[in-house]
């Protein structure tokens, strides 16, 4: 009986962070093998080197620093994932490397770890590759061309943006993914798979995500842009149930997650019509992740019985 | 029904066909002078005096206090100091049993000839404190502050916490005496309309409870609301939300919206006192969990956890612990050498759970928040106190947490928020 002593209550939830990431790589695999299937055999090196990269990355961090080691909770594999998926299909290894090491070892532990960083890991590394090597970052293939030098095509967002003489891909091939674009961001179907699982586990909830893709679609709406292709295009179905959904840098209340995804919605809308690049779902995510403290400051709930004060 | 909460695994199969079983009177009993909310009562008796069952041992020392009495017959072979199941120390009178059964002599009274003063006098002098867990006195409550009135009287028979079931097993086999409880307190409040609150789980009470309505002479109005089972349904805030809509202020009492809530027990208990002049000597508890005989047992107060344990087959070892109360607000307590005290409505024996050594950052995903019917942000106090930034608590409305425990059981870091909390609050306090 010399136990210690806890204090109440005394018996948990089976709810472990381990388990919640667990869930959330396993909602990325069918995303993961469709990407196989439209880019070929290449982008297995780029999501393994995007893993060992980041995986790597935590682990030198936490030696150097003498941390308690925890690249066991797989928090640094989803980065590695989704770091992945937002690179283009024949981006050469080399970038991919160092997005990972940008990702932990700059945005994600150098704020503190799991738990502290105030941007998304793998969208913030994005956002750098995008700006230290543009002509690798912006050079999308063809779908289902499998060889190493594929043929280059442009994004549907640019087709739209640029009005460029190209066939735009039928809302078909939209939705299961045969266009052109990064690795994990073009197959809404399979990503949709996945998301569906998360929100059945629990693991999210639809605050983020309705309210984001709403937005867009919305302001499509009023602008004469055909709503489901701004939808289907460019990274949105990932962003905003995989990317806005982070725990870590998104709002903690349900009436903050809608505000948190409605900015996310409109300074996409904005980047996409008004912006410079054709695609805003990260820098949108980004940005809103600034605000996440602000937006949690002012959305938190009134504590019970205060109507009557 | 309100918001925030979880759902919880019940558990209370295990003890819920058990008949409440009478304990034997123990040897010795060690009965705490402090066992109530408010001040310790003082004691009266002193070594190798010679006490009777229900005599007072220990006097009412403020409004906020409660009479202690005796609750077997024979000798005081010490008063000293001694553990308490909250963690505290409290003196305590220590008597040995000679197996007499002495008893005082037991008043019947009618209460319908009494007046509200006569019912609460009745009350005090008998040490009634609130059975539920927090064991407040039961005349404070009845006592309505001037200014106040009391339009609502509820029974509070949700029994929430898993594991427990001996308020069931009261209300099944005391229903006319809790159901007579609770027209005394209606009468002592002047209160015409009564709630009784159960949950779900023990929907097959109701045509119990009805035909006890049926043939007792009633009243007053009795209105039974079965709610939903969802956890803390029993804490006192919540149960007045789920069945009149009612916030109670933050930092007020049930009477600033008209209500008082007693435990079903709490009204057996008075009904015992005000009809057949029985003080508070006893009680039911569950004895539940890895315990080989799950039981309701109805127990001396200052009965030993060990003698309950070792009745009700629970082997004490390593990777087990002892909780006093329910699984989520009940506490550990380090000896089974502790005494039953008039807020013990169960005795657990459980795993110890695999915990993580370390403390585990918190990853933001806000489940302690959405699980939260206080509508506070466990997580947000959990990292100001990590850092010691403890008025950023006060701020977070820290002192508005009922503890109830949500928070600590959903968050999937296993952080331990409650513990956070309580941490605060002691240190805010302090200062």
């Amino acid at each position: 009986m010399n136990n210690k002593i806890y204090c109440s209550p005394h018996i948990h939830g089976s709810e472990t962070t381990g388990k919640i990431m667990f869930y959330v790589i396993f909602s990325l695999i069918p995303a993961l093998f469709g990407s196989i299937y439209f880019f070929g055999f290449y982008v297995v090196k780029v999501i393994l080197i995007s893993i060992i990269s980041s995986v790597l990355s935590e682990l030198l961090f936490q030696i150097l620093m003498k941390k308690e080691i925890r690249i066991y909770d797989g928090s640094a594999i989803i980065t590695g994932i989704l770091l992945a998926f937002v690179l283009p299909p024949r981006i050469p290894l080399w970038i991919v490397a160092i997005g990972g090491f940008l990702a932990i070892f700059l945005v994600k532990e150098l704020f503190g770890g799991l738990g502290f960083n105030i941007f998304n890991p793998a969208l913030t590394a994005r956002a750098i590759l995008l700006a230290s090597y543009p002509v690798e970052m912006t050079k999308f293939t063809k779908p289902l061309d499998y060889s190493i030098d594929a043929i280059t095509s442009a994004t549907p967002l640019f087709i739209m943006k640029e009005k460029i003489n190209e066939q735009l891909p039928s809302l078909w091939q939209m939705f299961i993914g045969n266009r052109s674009g990064c690795i994990g961001e073009t197959s809404v179907l399979l990503l949709l798979l996945g998301a569906i699982f998360l929100l059945l586990k629990r693991v999210i909830t639809w605050h983020i995500p309705v309210s984001y893709i709403l937005t867009v679609a919305i302001f499509s709406l009023f602008t004469n842009e055909n709503p489901a292709y701004q939808i289907t295009s460019g990274g949105l179905i990932l962003g905003a149930f995989f990317m806005a959904t982070d725990y870590v840098t998104s709002p903690i209340t349900k009436k903050g997650k809608i505000i948190f995804g409605i900015g996310c919605g409109i300074i996409t809308f904005l980047i996409r019509r008004w912006g410079g690049y054709p695609e805003g779902v990260c820098y949108s995510i980004l940005f809103m992740n600034t605000l996440v403290p602000l937006i949690n400051k002012y959305t938190l709930p009134k504590k019970f019985g205060s109507k009557n004060e | 029904m309100f918001k925030g909460g979880v759902k919880l695994v019940d558990f209370k199969s295990l003890s819920k066909n058990e008949k409440i079983e009478e304990f034997k009177y123990p040897e010795k009993v060690i009965i705490p002078l402090s066992q109530h909310t408010g001040s310790p009562a003082k004691p009266i008796v002193k070594k190798g005096d010679y006490v009777v069952e229900g005599q007072v041992i220990g006097e009412i020392s403020g409004f906020i206090s409660s009479y202690i009495h005796s609750s077997i017959s024979g000798k005081v072979i010490d008063v000293l100091p001694w553990n308490l199941p909250t963690g505290k120390k409290s003196l305590s009178v220590i008597i040995e049993n000679d197996g007499e059964r002495k008893s005082i002599d037991k008043t019947e009274r009618n209460w319908l000839g009494l007046t509200s003063e006569e019912i609460i006098n009745i009350v005090r002098e008998n040490g009634i404190v609130g059975l539920g867990g927090a064991a407040f006195p039961s005349h404070v409550k009845l006592t309505i502050p001037p200014g106040k009135k009391a339009e609502y009287i509820i029974l509070n028979g949700c029994e929430c916490e898993p594991f427990l079931t001996c308020d069931y097993r009261v209300l099944r086999e005391y229903t006319d005496e809790v159901i007579e409880g609770l027209q005394i307190i209606c009468k002592a409040t002047n209160v015409k309309k009564a709630f009784i609150g159960i949950e779900h789980n023990k929907i097959d009470l109701i045509p119990i409870l009805n035909n006890a309505i049926r043939n007792l002479k009633i009243y007053i109005e009795i209105e039974i609301k079965i709610l939903p089972e969802k956890y803390p349904q029993g804490s006192e805030k919540h149960l007045i939300k789920s069945i009149l809509n009612k916030e109670v202020p933050s930092g007020g009492l049930p009477i600033d919206i008209g209500c008082i809530v007693f435990n079903v027990q709490t009204a057996r208990a008075i009904k015992r006192a005000v009809c057949n002049g029985i003080p508070l000597t006893e009680r039911v508890i569950t004895c539940t969990g890895l315990v080989r005989k799950p039981k309701n047992l109805n127990v001396r107060i200052g009965t030993l956890i060990s003698e309950i344990l070792n009745y009700c087959d629970g082997e004490l070892k390593y990777g087990r612990k002892i909780i006093n109360g329910g699984p989520m607000m009940g506490i550990q307590i380090y000896s089974p050498e502790i005494p039953v005290i008039k807020g013990t409505s169960g005795i657990l024996l459980l795993p110890e759970e695999k915990l993580p050594e370390k403390i585990q950052p918190c990853i933001r995903c806000g489940k302690c928040i959405d699980s939260c019917p206080m509508f506070l942000a466990p997580s947000e106090i959990g990292r100001y106190v990590e850092v010691e930034m403890f008025d950023k608590c006060e701020n977070l409305n820290v002192f508005d947490c009922i503890e109830c425990g949500c928070c600590s059981y959903v968050c999937p870091a296993k952080r331990p928020l409650v513990d956070f909390i309580k941490y605060a609050k002691f240190k805010l306090r302090k200062k």
